[in-house]
């Protein structure tokens, strides 16, 4: 059985504060989730900050015990995992944002509340985050009903940048659906990524290729995945740095 | 039908909605249905609709009242505690045989309760949603899929029967991504004769109301009405299979509980328990036909809710006796484990095995 490859190079050469931003349901949790997983896997000491204080259902903090297993340190709202619905951010964020500019081989992953709303929340670390060159992780799905077009995509992303007072730095292609996601899938995923960092202007980083595992078999992927990985490693799916993602996202029923 | 794409249950059933020909959706947000609205406000203006946020759930669901006496296609939705708001209204709407379409997407009560997913309105939605002799036809959809599919259909039974119909979800579903194709937008909508849009010295004026000054009317009325509810128990009833034609077990699950008790009946099968799933998708009507007719082979029922044991009554009033009928749930805003539910079926078929 073939490994799950590893993560792209140009994913472990990003600075030390990662934020992840993007529409709602763009997949910015899943893959936030894996970057964190596979940076403390390639060595690096993580902290992740679950700053969405818009929605309370599927985010980072119900992953709070894996992600310690995983030696991830995670930094979430107070009020996180509770029936309260109160937009209260740990005072811990601001040294995490600190730290992981000064100290080696320490990244500090922030992954954001989705659209503008979501992403008013990063405003407040704004100055911290500035201080020291930083990265900003505009994740698009082509797939998102309300963000078909490369154009809607592109025409969210200043809202979150006024709403943040940050700049989107890379575009990072997350179009995928779910397990019934095909290489049609994916190469149509590409090239709208490509057109909508090209209106924005910007590099885009990577295309998330969902890798989903066998029920209760961690590490063994589906045959589906199985198929869909080596159909883009062949290249037959045109895509730069493809960066297989496990799906850690799930529903109950799933689990 | 449109290409596959990603969607929350809550914007599905928005988008659905849009396509269904509504043009009105009042609202007030609430956790954990507010992508609804949020999406009602996106959309409705592009399409000369109208999105109003009210100033409170009563409000929101008088003005669907409005619509609907109007002849509009028209929507409101909220979360628990907004819906007993709502009761009111729609025991109005029923007493004027007005159509309109309330979803309600269930968190945990009573009172304030909590944020997180749960079935704790089944009563309230089949049977007590508001004073007075009344029912509403009640859809439980369990995918993002049947969401939308569910909106369409919700629309064309309110204005065939001429009553408020309600789709019950949960914040499990509403919250969730699944791939989903919306439906193709509707063409023609029915007339409507009955509404109150003016009638230009053209015909009789039309009157939506729901008072009656004079009891043998109100009773005659009453009795239409219970026809129409006798034909739409007769017609409406919906439900799903699985894995039921030899099921000893069977359990009977809704909603969001539903995708986990077909887990544990695939689970309990590979242990070689005969456990099969009947899955109810109109909770009003309950599917009575369906499940009476596992009873050739069912030797136990577990009824699977996140409550403390509502739907459990629908089983029993359906069963008489003639099999053991157990509940399962966890409550509260708590989702049960597939595992949690295969245990129930593990206890329940030594209990009534040889």
């Amino acid at each position: 059985m073939n490994e799950r490859a590893h993560i792209p190079e140009a994913l472990l050469d990003l600075p030390n504060v990662v934020v992840v931003c993007g529409h709602y349901g763009v997949g910015k949790t899943n893959f936030s989730l894996n970057l964190a997983y596979d940076l403390a896997d390639a060595g690096r000491k993580v902290t992740l900050v679950d700053l969405d204080i818009v929605n309370p259902y599927f985010r980072s903090s119900d992953h709070a015990a894996a992600l310690e297993g995983a030696g991830v340190e995670l930094l979430c709202p107070q009020s996180a995992g509770t029936a309260l619905d109160a937009p209260m951010l740990s005072v811990a964020i601001d040294s995490a944002i600190e730290h992981a500019q000064n100290a080696e081989n320490t990244v500090c992953v922030i992954d954001a509340g989705g659209d503008d709303v979501g992403a008013t929340a990063l405003g407040r670390y704004a100055k911290a985050i500035t201080a020291e060159p930083y990265a900003m992780l505009y994740v698009v799905n082509a797939l998102r009903e309300q963000t078909l077009e490369p154009q809607e995509a592109a025409a969210l992303l200043p809202e979150m940048e006024f709403t943040s007072h940050l700049k989107a730095t890379h575009v990072v292609n997350n179009t995928h659906l779910m397990d019934s996601t095909t290489p049609d899938v994916v190469a149509r995923g590409v090239a709208f990524a490509r057109e909508a960092a090209d209106l924005l202007d910007l590099p885009l980083l990577c295309t998330a290729v969902p890798y989903a595992e066998a029920p209760g078999k961690p590490g063994v992927p589906t045959e589906g995945a199985s198929k869909l990985e080596q159909t883009v490693n062949s290249g037959a799916v045109a895509c730069e740095n493809p960066y297989f993602v496990r799906i850690l996202v799930k529903k109950p029923w799933d689990a | 039908m449109a290409e596959k794409v990603l969607m929350k249950g809550n914007e599905a059933l928005a988008a659905a909605a849009v396509r269904a020909g509504c043009r009105f959706y009042f609202g007030y947000p609430i956790t954990p249905q507010t992508e609804l609205a949020a999406y009602m406000s996106k959309v409705m203006p592009k399409v000369g609709g109208t999105f109003l946020q009210a100033e409170s759930e009563i409000s929101a669901i008088n003005m669907l009242y409005g619509a609907a006496a109007a002849g509009a296609r028209a929507m409101t939705s909220s979360s628990s505690p907004g819906i007993s708001l709502k009761g009111e209204g729609i025991s109005y709407m029923a007493g004027a045989d007005l159509p309109g379409v309330i979803v309600n997407v269930e968190r945990g009560g009573p009172g304030l309760g909590s944020i997180q997913p749960s079935q704790q309105d089944y009563w309230q939605a089949t049977r007590a949603m508001g004073h007075g002799d009344f029912f509403m036809i009640v859809y439980a959809p369990n995918t993002v899929q049947e969401m939308a599919d569910m909106v369409f259909t919700a629309f064309e039974k309110a204005d065939e029967y001429l009553t408020p119909v309600m789709i019950l979800a949960d914040g499990l579903l509403g919250q969730m991504m699944e791939p989903v194709e919306l439906p193709d937008e509707i063409g023609e909508l029915p007339e409507k004769p009955w509404a109150t849009n003016g009638h230009k010295n053209q015909r009789e004026h039309n009157i939506a109301n729901s008072l009656y000054l004079q009891s043998d009317e109100l009773e005659a009325k009453l009795l239409e009405r219970a026809k129409r509810y006798e034909a739409i128990v007769e017609k409406e009833q919906l439900s799903e299979g699985f894995m039921l034609e030899d099921a000893e077990i069977v359990l009977v699950a809704f909603g969001a509980s539903s995708r986990i008790a077909r887990s544990a009946v695939v689970k309990a099968r590979e242990e070689g328990i005969k456990a099969g799933l009947l899955r109810p998708i109109t909770l009003w009507p309950f599917p009575e036909k369906a499940l009476a007719e596992t009873l050739s082979t069912a030797k136990a029922y577990l009824s699977v809710e996140m409550n403390m044991g509502q739907m459990v009554d629908d089983v029993r009033l359906v069963v008489e006796g003639r099999a053991p009928v157990e509940h399962f749930g966890r409550t509260g805003g708590i989702i049960p484990t597939p595992d949690e539910v295969l245990c129930a079926i593990r206890s329940l078929n030594e209990k009534v095995g040889e």
